[in-house]
This record gives C-alpha cells, sequence and structure tokens, in this order.
C-alpha cells in the first residue's frame, strides 16, 4: 500500500509537467488550430528564465579583504553581490535563496511576450496553411530556439536550487500511519504539484467565469459562428497564445530545481506532451489535464522494480504503448470531442 | 530507354553524370589553397550524400507522394544498420547479405508499424509514427541490448562466429573481397581526387534506387498515391481501397530507409540506438522539404545540400572567420566576427533550424520550386510575359 | 424491376431521429429524385446508401445484395457511384488524370500494386479517359489542374468521372447546389443527356425544383426523416401535403 501511494506520488511531479504542456498545446490547438512544435522550447525557455534570474541576482563585485589571508598568503579577495550589499546581507541572501520562486514574476512578462511575437510573426501566417506545414515551421522553430538558448548557457545542465526551507524531504508516510522513511517525499515536489494545480485551476476558471473566457471556449467549440457575431477573436486569440506560452514558462520555472534545465529538456517534455494530448483527445482541456497526471503516474508505477523485473523496459515503453492502444481503440482519445482533427 | 519517357531518361542520366564524377565535381579547388575548405569529395563525405539521397528519396514516396508525414522514419533506418551489422557479426565482411537483410527486416518492421499507424492520418499518423519510433529508440537502448548492444551499440569483435569466413577473407566491410574503403587517389598538378570503392557502390545502388523511385512516380500505382494526397473521400468513393496502397507506399520508404541504413553500416560497421532517434527522423522530413517534397530531384538535391553544409559550416571555426573578414577594419572584422559566430561551426543547427524556417514559409516547394520560379523569373523577362500558368502544370521534376 | 430497394431504415444521432422507417424503391433506368425541406433526412438517407453511415435498423438492397456493413469503396465496386454536393475532385492532378484513376479503378479494382508499369503504356486505359473527356467536352482542358476548373467544369468532370466507372446506379447530391443559372441548365442539359444515352439509374437529391421536375420521372418527398409521398412529377406539384410540408417549412 504505501509503495503504491509512494509510486502515486511520484508520479505527480511528472504528471503535472505533462499536464501544464499539453494544457497550452491544446488551448493553441483548440483556439487556434495550430499544431505547435516549439511548445516544450517554451517550457524549457521558462526553465532558463530561472537560470537568468539566478544569473542576475548573484552578479558580483570583488572587494578585497585585507585583514584575512588566502592560502597563498595574498590578501583574500571576497566576491559580493549587489543584491547583499544593496538589501543587507539577510534580505539579500533570502532573495538569492527564492531565486525560483522569484523567477515567477519575471518570466510572465517574458513569457508572453515571447508567445505574442511567436504568434504574431510567425504562427499567424500559417493558420490556413496544412496541419503538416505547421508541424515543420514550429519544429524548425523548436530547433531554433534551443539552439539559441545552447549558445548563451552552453549544452550543460545547470543546477538550480530551491529555496533552502524547501530542500529537505516530507516524511509523508507517518502522517498516513505508515512506518517512518516509508513514503519520502521532497517537499519542492509537492510544492510543484500544488503549483501546478493551482495554475491549472487557475486557467479553467479564468475560461469559465469572464468573458473572456466565455468567448474563446465559444470560439474553440466553433470558431466561425463566433466570428459571424462581430467579435475579434484572432485577437483574443493571441492572446491565449500568450497565456499558453505564460502556462508553460511557469510549469518550466518551477521545474527547474526538479531537473536541470538543459537546452533539449523542451524536446524531452513535447514529444511526451503530445502523446499526452493525444491520449486526452486533442482539442479537451480536461482530457489534456486527466492524461497528463495518468501518464505521469502510470509511467512511475512502470518504473517500479516489481513491475521492471516482470517487464523489463516496460518504463522506457509504457507512454508510446498506451498512445498506439488509445489511438486504435479511442481515436478521439478519453475525452476528446467529435470532428476536432478528422478527415 | 528503360522505360522512362525522354525527360525523365535526362534527369536520370544528369543525376548518374554527377554521381560518377563527383569526385571531380566536389573538388574543385587544389589541395593546400586557401579554398580547400569547400571542397567536399572526401570519401565518407562522399558515402553519406549518396546513402542520405537513397534515405530521402525513399521519404518521398510515402511523404511527396501521399502527405502522410511520418516521423519516425530513422526507425527502419536503425533496423537496417543493426540487421546488417549482425549479418557481418554471424557470416563475414561481405556487405551483400547484410544489406539484403537490412532491406527485408525493415520492410518487415515497417509493415507492422504502417498497418497501426495508417489507421489514423493527419496529425494522428505523425504522432503514431513518433511513439514507434521513440519506443524503438527505447527498447534499442534497454531492454534489447542483447541484440543492439545498448549504449555501447552493435560492433563486430573478433570472437563472433562469422560462419562464412575464410582464413584470407577480408576482416573489413567488402564486396566479394573488394573493399569499402579501398580508395584510388588521382593527383593531377595541385589538384587531388578520392576515388573509393564504398562510394562508387553506394552510388550505383542510389541510381538503382532513383530509377526505381522514377517508375513508380510514372505508374498507375504512383498516380493513386497522389490521388490519397489529393482527396481521400473522392478516392473511397471511386472503389479505391487507400488503406494498402498507403501500406504500400510506406513499406516500400521504410524499405529505403533500410537499406540507406544498411549502407550505412557497409561503409562502416557500426550500429547505434542513436541513429532511430526522432531528430534523426526529423532530419530526413528536412532534407526531403529543402529540396521539394513530391519531385524526383528535390529530395536528392535536399540530402547533398544538408549533409555539404553539414560539413562546411562544422568545419569553419573564428580563425576562418578572421582570414575572410581580414579586408575590413579592424573593429568592423571583430564585429562580423561577432555576428556570424553563432552560424558556424557547433553552431550548424541553428543555422538549418532558420533555413528550414524560411523554406517553409517562403518556399514550400523547396530548392525545386526555388529554381523553377527563377526559371520562370529569367523567361519572365525575355518574354515580358511570365505564364506563372505553365509553371504550376508541369511540376519540372 | 427495382435496383435499389430501402426498407424500414431508421437512423438516430443521439436524441435526433434523423431517419424513420424509411421505405424507397428505384426502378431501373428511371430518374428518381428525394426532394423534401431542410433537415429532412435527404442527406443522411444518401449516406446510409453509400457506406458512410449504417442505419440503426432496416436493409438497403442493391440488385439483390444487402450494402449494409460494406465500405464505401466495395459499394462502389457493386455499381453505385456518387456526385457530391461539392464536387470531390484530386485538385492536385490534372483533368486527365482525374479521368483515369475511375478508369484504373473500374478496369483492376480496389487495389493493384503496378508500381513498375508505366501510365503510358495503359492504351486501353488512357484511351477510354480521352474518349469520356470528349463526351464531357473537356478535351482542350485536359492538361489543367482540376482545382483550377470553373465550379461548372468540375461539376461536369466529377460526373464524367462517375460514369467512365460505368455505375448501374448515379447518386446526384444536389448537383446543382451554388452554381449560376447558365451552369445550372448546362448540367440539367448534362443530365438529360446521360439518361438518354446511357442504361443507367439516377437518383438525384435537389433543392431546386426547376431541376427537379426537367429531369426526374418518379418524385419521393421526404419530411421529417419519414417519406410522406411518392409518385410522378405531375401529381407531386399538385400534392396539397407536399406543399404544407414544404412550402410551409422553407417558404
Amino acid at each position: 500500500m504505501d509503495a503504491i501511494i509512494l509510486q502515486i506520488l511520484n508520479g505527480l511531479d511528472k504528471g503535472s509537467a505533462y499536464a501544464l504542456i499539453a494544457l497550452g498545446l491544446t488551448l493553441i490547438f483548440g483556439t487556434l488550430g495550430v499544431v505547435n512544435f516549439a511548445h516544450g522550447a517554451l517550457f524549457m525557455i521558462g526553465a532558463f528564465c530561472a537560470v537568468t534570474l539566478n544569473k542576475i541576482l548573484t552578479i558580483s563585485y570583488v572587494t578585497i579583504d585585507a585583514t584575512q589571508k588566502d592560502f597563498l598568503g595574498n590578501p583574500l579577495k571576497v566576491q559580493n553581490t549587489y543584491v547583499e550589499s544593496w538589501f543587507g546581507p539577510n534580505l539579500g541572501a533570502a532573495i538569492i535563496d527564492w531565486s525560483v520562486p522569484l523567477a515567477i514574476l519575471f518570466s510572465i512578462p517574458v513569457m508572453v511576450l515571447v508567445g505574442f511575437i511567436m504568434e504574431r510573426g510567425l504562427i499567424k501566417h500559417f493558420y490556413s496553411r496544412p496541419h503538416a506545414d505547421q508541424i515543420l515551421v514550429t519544429f524548425g522553430l523548436a530547433i531554433v530556439l534551443q539552439e539559441i538558448i545552447k549558445l548563451f548557457y552552453g549544452a550543460n545542465p545547470i543546477p538550480t536550487g530551491a529555496p533552502e526551507i524547501f530542500r529537505g524531504s516530507l516524511d509523508f508516510g507517518v502522517l498516513l500511519g505508515f512506518d517512518p522513511n516509508a513514503i519520502i517525499y521532497p517537499y519542492w515536489r509537492l510544492v510543484y504539484f500544488l503549483f501546478a494545480t493551482a495554475i491549472i485551476g487557475g486557467v479553467f476558471a479564468f475560461l469559465q467565469f469572464t468573458t473572456f473566457g466565455m468567448v474563446v471556449r465559444a470560439g474553440m467549440a466553433d470558431r466561425e459562428t463566433v466570428g459571424l457575431l462581430g467579435i475579434n477573436i484572432d485577437r483574443r486569440f493571441t492572446i491565449m497564445f500568450g497565456i499558453a506560452a505564460a502556462v508553460a514558462g511557469l510549469a518550466g520555472v518551477m521545474y527547474a530545481p526538479i531537473n536541470s534545465p538543459n537546452y533539449h529538456m523542451g524536446m524531452d517534455f513535447l514529444v511526451l506532451s503530445f502523446v499526452v494530448v493525444v491520449v486526452g483527445g486533442m482539442g479537451s482541456l480536461p482530457g489534456a489535464v486527466l492524461a497528463g497526471f495518468l501518464l505521469g503516474i502510470l509511467e512511475s508505477f512502470a518504473s517500479m522494480n516489481q513491475i521492471k523485473n516482470l517487464l523489463p523496459g516496460i518504463d522506457q515503453i509504457i507512454i508510446y504503448l498506451v498512445a498506439i492502444i488509445i489511438l486504435l481503440t479511442r481515436p478521439r482519445g478519453l475525452m476528446g470531442r467529435k470532428g476536432v482533427m478528422e478527415e | 530507354m528503360l522505360g522512362l519517357t525522354k525527360r525523365d531518361t535526362i534527369l536520370l542520366l544528369v543525376v548518374a553524370a554527377l554521381t560518377l564524377f563527383a569526385p571531380f565535381i566536389l573538388n574543385p579547388f587544389p589541395e593546400g589553397s586557401a579554398m580547400a575548405q569547400f571542397n567536399a569529395g572526401y570519401p565518407d563525405l562522399m558515402q553519406r550524400f549518396v546513402i542520405f539521397g537513397i534515405f530521402a528519396v525513399g521519404f518521398n514516396i510515402l511523404f511527396g507522394l501521399t502527405g502522410y508525414l511520418s516521423f519516425g522514419h530513422a526507425a527502419f533506418l536503425g533496423v537496417g544498420s543493426y540487421s546488417a551489422v549482425w549479418m557481418f557479426k554471424l557470416l563475414s565482411m561481405n556487405v551483400l547479405p547484410a544489406i539484403i537483410l537490412a532491406v527485408i527486416v525493415s520492410g518487415l518492421f515497417a509493415v507492422i508499424i504502417g498497418y497501426v499507424s495508417l489507421r489514423r492520418s493527419g496529425i494522428y499518423f505523425s504522432i503514431l509514427t513518433l511513439a514507434f519510433a521513440q519506443m524503438s529508440f527505447a527498447l534499442a537502448y534497454s531492454v534489447l541490448t542483447p541484440i543492439t548492444n545498448g549504449e555501447t551499440g552493435l560492433q563486430v569483435y573478433t570472437d563472433d562466429p562469422q560462419y562464412l569466413m575464410g582464413p584470407d577473407s577480408p576482416t573489413v566491410t567488402n564486396l566479394f573481397g573488394l573493399e569499402m574503403r579501398a580508395t584510388y587517389t588521382l593527383d593531377l598538378g595541385p589538384w587531388s581526387f578520392d576515388f573509393n570503392a564504398g562510394y562508387y557502390m553506394c552510388a550505383l545502388i542510389m541510381l538503382i534506387a532513383v530509377y526505381l523511385s522514377i517508375r513508380i512516380f510514372r505508374s498507375p500505382f504512383g498516380l493513386m498515391l497522389k490521388a490519397v494526397k489529393s482527396n481521400q473521400q473522392r478516392m473511397n468513393f471511386t472503389g479505391l481501397n487507400t488503406r494498402p496502397y498507403t501500406l504500400a507506399a510506406f513499406v516500400i520508404s521504410g524499405m529505403y530507409a533500410g537499406l540507406a541504413g544498411g549502407l550505412m553500416a557497409s561503409m562502416d560497421p557500426l550500429a547505434g540506438a542513436e541513429r532511430m532517434q526522432w531528430t534523426a527522423s526529423g532530419e530526413v522530413v528536412l532534407m526531403t522539404i529543402l529540396g521539394g517534397a513530391g519531385t524526383l530531384i528535390g529530395p536528392i538535391l535536399g540530402a547533398g545540400f544538408i549533409k555539404y553544409f553539414e560539413n562546411i559550416f562544422s568545419k569553419i571555426n573564428d580563425t576562418v572567420l578572421h582570414q575572410w573578414f581580414a579586408f575590413m577594419p579592424d573593429g568592423l572584422e571583430d564585429f562580423m566576427v561577432f555576428l556570424v559566430h553563432p552560424f558556424i561551426g557547433k553552431g550548424w543547427h541553428l543555422t538549418l533550424g532558420i533555413l528550414f524556417m524560411l523554406v517553409v514559409i517562403f518556399l514550400p516547394g523547396g530548392l525545386v520550386e526555388g529554381g523553377q520560379r527563377i526559371a520562370a523569373w529569367v523567361r519572365g523577362r525575355k518574354s515580358a510575359k511570365a505564364d506563372t500558368a505553365t509553371s504550376k502544370t508541369e511540376p519540372a521534376e | 424491376m427495382s435496383i435499389l430497394e430501402v426498407k424500414g431504415v431508421n437512423k438516430r444521432f443521439g436524441g435526433l431521429q434523423a431517419l424513420g422507417d424509411v421505405n424507397l424503391s428505384v426502378a431501373e433506368n428511371t430518374v428518381h429524385a428525394i426532394i423534401g425541406p431542410n433537415g429532412a433526412g435527404k442527406s443522411t438517407l444518401l449516406n446510409c446508401l453509400v457506406g458512410k453511415l449504417i442505419p440503426d435498423t432496416g436493409s438497403v438492397m442493391f440488385d439483390g445484395q444487402s450494402v449494409l456493413g460494406r465500405a464505401p469503396y466495395e459499394i462502389n465496386q457493386m455499381g453505385i457511384s456518387r456526385v457530391f454536393q461539392t464536387p470531390e475532385i484530386f485538385g492536385d492532378l490534372t483533368v486527365m488524370e482525374n479521368m483515369m484513376i475511375p478508369c484504373f479503378a473500374k478496369r483492376d479494382g480496389a487495389f493493384e500494386m503496378n508500381a513498375l508499369t508505366s501510365i503510358r503504356s495503359q492504351r486501353d486505359v488512357l484511351e477510354q479517359a480521352e474518349a469520356m473527356l470528349a463526351d464531357m467536352n473537356m478535351i482542350d482542358k485536359r492538361e489543367m489542374l482540376a482545382a483550377s476548373l470553373s465550379r461548372g467544369d468540375k461539376r461536369r468532370l466529377e460526373i464524367g468521372m462517375c460514369l467512365s466507372q460505368q455505375p448501374r446506379l448515379l447518386l446526384l447530391d444536389e448537383p446543382t447546389a451554388g452554381m449560376a443559372r447558365a451552369d445550372t441548365n448546362n448540367t440539367i442539359d448534362l443530365l438529360k443527356q446521360i439518361k438518354d444515352e446511357r442504361d443507367i439509374t439516377i437518383a438525384i437529391i435537389e433543392h431546386d425544383m426547376h431541376v427537379v421536375f426537367s429531369l426526374a420521372e418518379r418524385i419521393t418527398v421526404l419530411a421529417q426523416g419519414t417519406p410522406l409521398v411518392e409518385d410522378t412529377p405531375e401529381n407531386i406539384k399538385g400534392h396539397p401535403k407536399v406543399r404544407e410540408a414544404y412550402l410551409g417549412e422553407s417558404a
């Protein structure tokens, strides 16, 4: 029992990331009708927003402390960050320590801007082109974005830590009455899951309770009719693209402490997120979220030793296998609507 | 000739002449000259040109004719390579059985993947093929290690059985004794040209592959494939079953990919799982689009173009750049080097990505369409009346 | 002798009864029109005949054989060709290639792996396709891309493609929808000519009464998924029930 709970918990953080990326993919697909292969790159850019903010906060100058000597006998050079000297050592250190959560604020405008530029500059011109062209051009864009990041940040993963107080683990099992150390769950993963849930809830609430969201939902259902009502659907869809980009970016920012950001993380997640979207049902937002968590948890179960011994390699292929089975038996996915992407 | 029209025959002859004289054409600059870095007449590079040419020509039979965009074709390339290396391990270093097995195994593999994937079309098909390829990749890396040798990659060891290996059989890949690495170097003054056995074998196979592809394009079967791309509804209501047509195209293009994989292993008896990764599948898509999907010559052009510039761009470094811009004032020189730097050397993928986007945005018909447009523009200037209609109705292949 | 027998066909979409107990019999070598107001179930009925939809209950017999459960291409190979409301042709191919495809389908069946023969060597198909193009008055357009044809020519091409399969039953779904008057009249003339010259049964769904009364020998009026009356054009014209169903809703 404790093992099962542990696997579910382990699947939650990856599942959250899948769900957030898939949610954005579905929003873009549902509103703009565009298959965005560059969505993984947005997730990666988000993660690098966290890296960048951390770098900015730790920009430092060197002072010489004449009272101390280093091991060569020279006066000790001390690295001082500007942040600490401005805000005082305590607050300054805390700001640096909290750089990842702070990066949320930093990343939202960045991601929305990136999203707008992408949509207005490129995607806009592909609305009426075949899906194959959309896949190809966004695939090219994904390569370009990933190479640009590689150019600036190099090919190696950059460890980016969570705030000090979240670095430990929670003995989750004790709370449920199991033995100590039976279910150990890192705090940050818990934070990530809660954060993802909040974002998902926010997006749904936004679509459900605002006029803007209502128009977007109507547009997803029947674009032509909404257009006929004289509502400028295109501008709202551009904003939706910005929101989807921000969602992917936030997913990336918070993921940075879980997995050190590297330039190909976007591509790694993209393929799986597409599978998630297809399993959930193209164009279905709840489907994307549900499938994201389901597949994350499934993947985590498949990597249990007992199962791996029974079916070697299953952890590597489980998601693809599920996708193939779902596509063949339920072509519309778990919660897909009729008529989406069907010829 | 050979059942082709005059135009197709000329096309085939041009391709034949280009491949035959490639060692000259690709080495136009004397050895040791400043321009020698633009030479591409090295055996291994020329082999890559024709092998990827085969891969792209095969991919084009599926994507160019039927419009089904597969993102998993690298899987067949990998399967072909593994099969070929197994032949080297079990029989001998003769490439013929290796190539034959590569084609057969990848064909069977394509039947299975195609049968399942082709039950869906559009983006679902793309994602299904992608899922299959990623699955193959993951399996090759992990569970199938006994067959694929996992991360290390499959290679030939001295204690392999090699049942057909005689006491004096060559220990490198060969075709009935003709070693693939055998190279004759012709020195003409400052020029130097390499004639490599492996290259010529691959080139010959590519010519056969291109010939077959022309025949397929001009056959009733090819017409049906184009009809699939154009309107499946009408196909069905004209009494035609689209499924076997698309499956046949899928298997044929899978076999082409397997052939390319087999040849790759024949030139260098190694096979690794990374050959199956989806980025590798993306590369062949790129070649086909860049050259011109659906045209006969496009995929070969695209493969040659990408492999050539990959080689050239990767070789250029800042020192070379400084030489190029040496004529400029110092500050400007540094600035130019700074500007160009991201796109060369390891930045080749960035250049490729940008190029790819530009082609999809402005030239969806690829280099072939670009050539046609230029030709039409030149003609238009001559006759002052550009006949865009003809350039549209006759896709120059 | 009837070539098409529809008996007791029902089709529901969720809560909507699209077809309710439809019985229809189309006699061989006649032109049979099916008319009715919007939403009467005309297109649903047609889709049930060609395998695009499967009725919930009932039977559809063509020439003594059931078509139910067969794929569209199989039904087509039995001898039913369909012309669509918006012409379904191969837009990326030339007019000549468009015409060759049904000729190949007629000769070789649903699938033929002739990947290494050249189209140019298929004399019989080439001649057949050219003859049909000549019949359709389109021989001068043979090298044009089908997508670049005018609406009327696209329709003409589609009808020609269907005819070159030598079907026994030709189904037409609003063949003049969205056409200018001149094109409509041309299409009527073409269909009249086909009816006179060939051994063929035509079933036509139409909105335009001008078209219906110029062509049809029998008319079935469909309303709310059920056949109202079936009679000759003369009798249909004055039928009070028809006026009520038709004019009551669409006028």
